[in-house]
């Protein structure tokens, strides 16, 4: 079974119809215990990162989510999911994350910028991934594939070889990440129809 | 690189989607799933539902559509018309609005963008204006309109959309309705100036007659989008027409939403 983590940040909904869209075993979690009794995790979320974190230590998940990911069970971050993953973000000052992946979260700064006339944030639609480690919640997704992107801060890893993807927005940022078990995405997948829905299907497959 | 979005607009009354000419005089074009299911076939790149009375009764209707289009539908899907508080906007998102535009409650409670920016995050909070060119005193002036393009409020367009961005708003949609429902072409010159006062995403509405009307305001408009209800639902132009002649022209849009059968191994 699937665990989808619901700890009161955003659209759990749609993450939750498109994994039974594409057949996958997936229910809605709510506590360590069931962080711990699920076969796979996925960690969505959506808005800002300093009450996220703050939610996650309330509810007792960041330690069941950490090691969950220790254990080698199959995870998967989208969104905010992915940047709470990381040591440090700068949003709105300075907020610790769960430190599962070195690095930090930064804002866009197009502010000096050559085309910063042009260059909007949110950094909101479809954009294509450039491939970089033959990560397997790609197989049968095409290098360049566009996918559905809505955020303003993007993940800087210190090791650079766990980036999976990047993508072009005035800067090439990380957009999305792979280390063992662990795979996490700055776009979403359940809103990139059939490309995303087939990243689903491959990590239900797992 | 970012490509440039094309938006259909289904506009919904009572559970069908409905489009007025000129505003007022509304055509039946099909029910909702119908609709989103076909432009999600034809690479729509995202759905903006819009509730247009409004009312009570038929806000729980729009709910309704809602979710059940976002279980049939995985792409970004926005919600607006008759947005009050934040409540309403609690409701849409847990319904399955990614998005939810607001545009008269903005004017009427002017904390409304800032305190839903802040509860949910800029990311889903849209400031939908629709605008007017008015003559007062000879001169012309942009002004913002309320209920549905009934009434003036006195407030400029370029004041507003400041105030939006300073407020949190994470995306403005802009329709200038003297160019709505027209065919004739969006209002350039004012799409473009509201883009460049601000650097958020602006979504041009109203006035879209061919593909060529797209090109221009992604282009000297300076939008990040383009939304249309019109040329979409009486099939004088499908979606995958209008983004092969864009990217024809050079435009990026996202081509590759064929839909093909998912491997499941």
């Amino acid at each position: 079974m699937i665990g989808i983590i619901d700890y009161g940040m955003g659209n759990l909904h749609s993450v939750l119809k498109a994994f039974e869209h594409v057949g996958a075993d997936v229910e809605i979690i709510t506590s360590a215990a069931q962080i711990d009794a699920a076969d796979k995790i996925v960690l969505p979320g959506v808005g800002a990162f300093q009450d996220a974190i703050r939610t996650l230590h309330e509810k007792e998940l960041a330690a069941a989510i950490i090691e969950s990911v220790r254990s080698g069970k199959c995870f998967l971050g989208i969104c905010l999911g992915l940047q709470l993953l990381f040591d440090v973000s700068f949003e709105d000052g300075e907020h610790q994350g769960l430190g599962i992946i070195p690095g930090k979260v930064k804002r866009f700064d197009f502010s000096t910028h050559p085309h910063k006339d042009i260059l909007k944030i949110p950094h909101i639609g479809w954009n294509s991934l450039k491939m970089r480690n033959g990560c397997p919640l790609y197989r049968e997704v095409a290098d360049g594939s566009f996918v559905y992107f809505v955020h303003s801060y993007y993940v800087v890893p210190d090791d650079s070889s766990v980036i999976a993807t990047t993508t072009e927005h005035g800067i090439e940022f990380v957009s999305s990440i792979h280390r063992e078990n662990l795979f996490a995405t700055q776009f979403h997948p359940e809103k990139s129809q059939r490309v995303g829905l087939q990243m689903l299907a491959n990590f239900a497959s797992l | 690189m970012l490509a440039k979005r094309i938006i259909p607009c289904l506009d919904v009354d009572k559970g069908r989607v409905v489009k007025g000419i000129k505003f007022f005089d509304h055509r039946d074009a099909g029910s909702v799933e119908e609709c989103a299911r076909r432009y999600e076939q034809q690479g729509a790149d995202e759905l903006v539902f819009y509730d247009i009375t409004a009312s009570h009764e038929n806000r729980d209707l729009t709910v309704n559509v809602l979710s059940k289009a976002s279980e049939q539908v995985f792409m970004p899907l926005t919600v607006g018309g008759g947005i009050r508080t934040i409540d309403d906007v609690r409701l849409m998102l847990s319904s399955g609005a990614d998005k939810v535009s607001i545009n008269t409650a903005a004017v009427l409670d002017q904390n409304l963008i800032k305190r839903s920016a802040l509860r949910f995050g800029s990311q889903c909070i849209v400031l939908a204006i629709d605008a007017n060119r008015v003559m007062k005193d000879g001169i012309e002036k942009w002004e913002v309109f309320i209920n549905g393009g009934r009434k003036p409020t006195g407030i400029d367009v370029m004041n507003w959309v400041r105030k939006g961005r300073a407020d949190g708003a994470g995306e403005i949609v802009l329709n200038v309705m003297n160019a709505d429902g027209t065919k004739k072409g969006y209002d350039l010159e004012m799409t473009a100036a509201v883009s460049e006062e601000v650097d958020i995403p602006v979504v041009a509405s109203g006035g879209a007659g061919d593909p060529e009307d797209m090109y221009q305001v992604l282009t000297r408009g300076k939008a990040e989008a383009a939304l249309a209800a019109s040329i979409f639902h009486f099939g004088q132009y499908s979606i995958q027409q209008t983004k092969q002649y864009l990217h024809n022209k050079g435009i990026v849009v996202r081509l590759d939403y064929q839909v093909q059968p998912i491997s499941r191994n």
